[in-house]
């Protein structure tokens, strides 16, 4: 177990080194960050000044070095635009990105997973071909689209929900949490919703083929042989069998939308992440963008491996190694 | 040990399960009867197809969409299972008769504990507390002859061999007393080492709780050891029945004959298995007549006509047969 640990952790560790060269060779070649710096009547002079403060008057190998020894010791650079550490400006808004997102992923589970199994028990059903032609709607339509019909439903006529923003908030451990007031949950419904349907979707899709697959295995038959009740041989034999699926493409989802919940951000002006990640692509925020991504790519590989450690918890014939 | 009493404790009348698939009606059952009295064992015989496992599943009501009991009675002490509603089935099931599987590797749950799943029936037919239940998983598992039975409660299926978990499955269905098991070809997948282990078991445990058994099988040897009488089955319909030594002493029908002759005989030098012509015909479009005549050695022109009903032969058999073997015939 420790062994496996530590394997992880120099894989994760050598994940993130890779990220983090591609991610600076790729910022090094989409434009100079410089001239968002300087007013636009800058003379050469005070370009070159700029340039210097900000340490890109070095070679490329001179600048991902001191990046690199300066990330080992804990300093993830400053942003351009806000003079503030990138790491400060990304974590004050990983709370409200997080939150949506557990919101999101928790409804999609709690409508997937029941909607799935019955649609794999009773595949001819005709309620079974309602929810399946649902799901690929809820495949097809694109979040913007849906975000957009929310709040025209929801907020501008109907007026049940506002349509932007996050509202109160309340405070633990220091971080800001809307999900601690009764007005952040109002604000958070509609993105949420909006940003769980795609993932609700493709869970109930998965869900749904695994338990067809499972519903066909003898032990099935022989639970009900048993007398075990319908709905426990459904739940308590089948679901399970079906799960390492539907647990591999739920923690991938969960890295999507935190990672990328950008556009459903942007349209309900929700404080997160994605739109700090837009801004900054816009302004050639370079560090920012680096340590988003890196942290991107450290928020993909932990979920990785607690699936991997949820697997050993769903079946004992899976260990680690 | 086994008597004939007045009211046997499963009679199977005019069995009709019907599959209904887009190519056409699978009548995989049509028409069977057959009775089983307290403590006793039956075998059910037939080749692959023939709608022996079809039976066993319609018992416990079991049989799955496209197929259906299209009519009939299932009567067990008294009560019509074909009528009975999916709740009275459920607290037969398991309780009062329950199923061994033909596949030890696949009938068990591979993510819950072997302990777990025994613990599951006295769970849903006993009032036992949990240490009493977990008390008669113990013994039970013992008593089918797994050691550390108390450690192996904590073991996962594949932890054991294949002889190990049909043993386990056997525990499982004995736990709760059932008077009547459905072993549906129980070792079939075993080696044949482990085969004859099993089969020994399973006749003592029937006879110590005066259980009653219907063993579905295509290997008449082991019947023959096994049962007290026997019901041969040809495309979904019985064509032959009888005790068991006067059927394979002496058949009358000519089907239950090929099976008997294609028993590999060791004494006999023959240089080629016996086996019977032809296929099983393709149950969705049955020719006219009897349905064996095709592969019959004593079909005449009245088998195309007529399908033969069943008989009184010799002895205790019955069979369906215009032309049915008498003892003394030599094929």
């Amino acid at each position: 177990m420790l062994g496996y640990l530590l394997k992880r952790l120099i894989q994760m560790i050598l994940v993130l080194w890779v990220v983090s060269v591609i991610v600076f060779l790729m910022m090094s070649f989409t434009g100079d960050p410089v001239f968002m710096v300087v007013p636009i009547d800058a003379t050469d002079s005070e370009i070159a000044q700029a340039r210097r403060l900000l340490g890109l008057d070095q070679s490329l190998p001179v600048q991902y070095w001191k990046f690199l020894s300066s990330i080992v010791q804990g300093d993830f650079g400053r942003s351009y635009v806000f003079r503030q550490p990138a790491m400060t400006l990304i974590l004050e808004r990983l709370p409200a990105t997080v939150e949506m997102v557990l919101v999101a992923m928790g409804l999609a589970v709690l409508v997937a997973i029941p909607l799935g199994v019955y649609a794999g028990a009773n595949p001819n059903g005709r309620l079974s071909r309602t929810i399946m032609a649902g799901s690929l709607l809820g495949i097809s339509l694109p979040g913007f689209w849906v975000g957009m019909v929310l709040i025209y439903l929801f907020a501008v006529h109907w007026g049940i929900f506002p349509s932007s923003g996050r509202g109160d908030t309340g405070e633990i451990f220091g971080l800001r949490i809307s999900l601690l007031t009764l007005d952040g949950w109002h604000h958070i419904a509609l993105p949420a919703i909006t940003l769980s349907l795609g993932t609700m979707a493709i869970l109930l899709r998965m869900t749904r083929a695994g338990m067809m697959e499972v519903s066909r295995q003898d032990f099935m038959k022989f639970a009900r042989a048993k007398g075990v009740p319908r709905k426990d041989v459904l739940y308590g034999h089948g679901l399970k069998n079906a799960l390492i699926p539907v647990v591999t493409i739920f923690g991938l989802q969960l890295g999507d939308l935190i990672a990328f919940a950008t556009i459903t951000e942007t349209i309900f002006s929700w404080p997160g992440m994605g739109k700090l990640l837009i801004d900054s692509i816009y302004r050639a925020d370079r560090p920012v963008i680096v340590v988003y991504l890196m942290l991107v790519a450290l928020i993909f590989v932990v979920i990785n491996f607690i699936v991997d450690l949820v697997y050993t918890l769903i079946d004992p014939r899976i260990s680690l190694k | 040990m086994a008597q004939e009493s007045e009211t046997p404790l499963l009679a199977v009348r005019d069995l009709r399960t019907w599959f209904h698939t887009f190519s056409g009606v699978v009548k995989a059952v049509n028409g069977v009867s057959f009775e089983i009295g307290e403590g006793e064992v039956m075998g059910l015989v037939g080749e692959s197809g023939g709608g022996k496992s079809v039976i066993g599943f319609s018992v416990l009501g079991l049989i799955d969409s496209p197929g259906r009991i299209e009519g009939g009675e299932i009567l067990f002490d008294g009560e019509d299972l074909a009528q009975a509603g999916e709740e009275r089935l459920r607290h037969i099931r398991g309780r009062h008769i329950s199923m061994v599987f033909q596949d030890p590797m696949t009938s068990l749950n591979p993510l819950h504990t072997v302990g777990r799943q025994m613990d599951e029936v006295l769970r849903l037919h006993t009032d036992l507390g949990a240490a009493e239940r977990r008390k008669a998983c113990i013994d039970m598992l013992e008593s089918v002859g797994i050691s550390r039975a108390a450690e192996r409660l904590k073991a996962y299926p594949h932890q054991f061999s294949g002889g190990m978990r049909q043993r386990v499955v056997i525990a499982i269905a004995l736990l709760a007393g059932p008077r009547l098991i459905i072993a549906d070809e129980p070792t079939t997948a075993l080696d044949v080492t482990i085969q004859s282990q099993i089969l020994k078991l399973m006749r003592r445990q029937i006879a110590e709780k005066g259980a009653s058994m219907i063993l579905i099988t295509h290997d008449l040897a082991v019947v023959s050891e096994m049962a007290d009488h026997i019901t041969v089955l040809y495309c979904g319909k019985v064509v032959e029945r009888g005790r068991t030594r006067d059927l394979i002493e002496s058949p009358a029908h000519p089907y239950t004959r090929g099976l008997i002759d294609s028993i590999p005989d060791p004494a006999a030098r023959h240089d080629r298995l016996r086996q019977i012509p032809g296929s099983v015909p393709d149950i969705r479009a049955l020719p006219k007549g009897c349905n064996f005549r095709e592969r019959c050695p004593r079909a005449q022109a009245l088998c195309a006509e007529t399908e033969p009903d069943l008989t009184k032969q010799h002895r205790s058999l019955w069979a369906a047969c215009h032309f049915p073997l008498v003892p003394g015939d030599v094929q």
